[in-house]
């Protein structure tokens, strides 16, 4: 792997995400732990951009970053939790989830660059050069009201049971 | 242009450390927090290989993903309010009523 600018943009990006997603496990305060997660969705979102999804890209800043960590800070606050004190660890139950964890990283890194030829089981060869209107809105657009519109619909109809659940469990007795 | 095992492998790592969230914190909003980010790495799996196969089923895949995921920190969130409401506390040790 030559050290191109595509490398040293994709190592910085994954490592601000994988440092942003352990700020948020090991922080103390679930305020920073939020601010840490919206850090590392919007890295996440670069590497859609970086990927050829410009429209999954504006969606995950909008929808993950914007609306549901927006959602997690309010309840957060609501509920005054970073208030509360900081509970006690399982004892040993920290380190086994660490260490299975870590089992379960090296066994994916075998499959992925010890096992054939690196990546070559993976994706068809070499990357072609993807199409101008490839992660477009119009190209998502057209796909998901041609071939997946029956799902699209259902979503919304998943919705609507969501709005209605919450509605529910908030409801004063 | 950077092969795709290594997105797949920045996502296994982002899986990984969810999934230690998910069983090392105590703290519900946390742990809620940490399934979002499997959620997260597993859309970004999607989005490598919609890439590598010139496949536009991953994208829209992952607005679905997205769209349960809003729907589910809803609900979700509308239990943890009312189980502090009635327990003063989110640390899910607490919330064991059940257990035999």
């Amino acid at each position: 792997m030559t050290i191109s600018a595509d490398f040293v943009l994709f190592l910085i990006l994954a490592v601000v995400s994988v440092m942003a997603a352990a700020g948020m496990l090991l922080s103390t305060n679930p305020v920073h732990s939020a601010l840490f997660l919206i850090v590392n969705f919007g890295t996440v979102s670069v590497l859609y951009l970086v990927l050829s999804a410009p429209f999954i890209a504006m969606v995950q800043v909008t929808v993950y970053a914007g609306a549901i960590m927006v959602l997690f800070l309010f309840v957060i606050m609501l509920l005054g939790i970073e208030r509360l004190r900081h509970s006690s660890a399982l004892r040993w139950q920290t380190p086994a989830a660490v260490g299975l964890g870590l089992v379960l990283l090296i066994e994916a890194a075998y499959v992925l660059f010890v096992r054939d030829a690196p990546g070559a089981s993976l994706a068809p060869g070499p990357l072609a050069a993807a199409a101008e209107t490839f992660g477009s809105p119009q190209n998502v657009g057209e796909v998901l009201f041609n071939q997946y519109l029956l799902p699209f619909e259902v979503t919304s109809v998943l919705l609507l049971v969501a709005m209605v659940g919450a509605i529910v469990l908030s409801r004063e007795k | 242009m950077v092969p795709t095992s290594y997105y797949i492998a920045l996502s296994a790592v982002l899986f990984v450390m969810g999934l230690a969230g998910v069983l090392i914190r105590r703290n519900a909003i946390i742990i809620f927090m940490s399934v979002e980010l499997m959620l997260n790495s597993a859309n970004l799996a999607f989005v490598a290989f919609a890439r590598a196969y010139q496949d536009m089923s991953g994208q829209i895949f992952v607005f679905f993903v997205m769209t349960v995921a809003a729907a589910e920190v809803a609900v979700g969130l509308a239990l943890i309010v009312a189980i502090f409401k009635n327990k003063r506390s989110i640390n899910v040790d607490e919330v064991s009523s059940l257990k035999g």
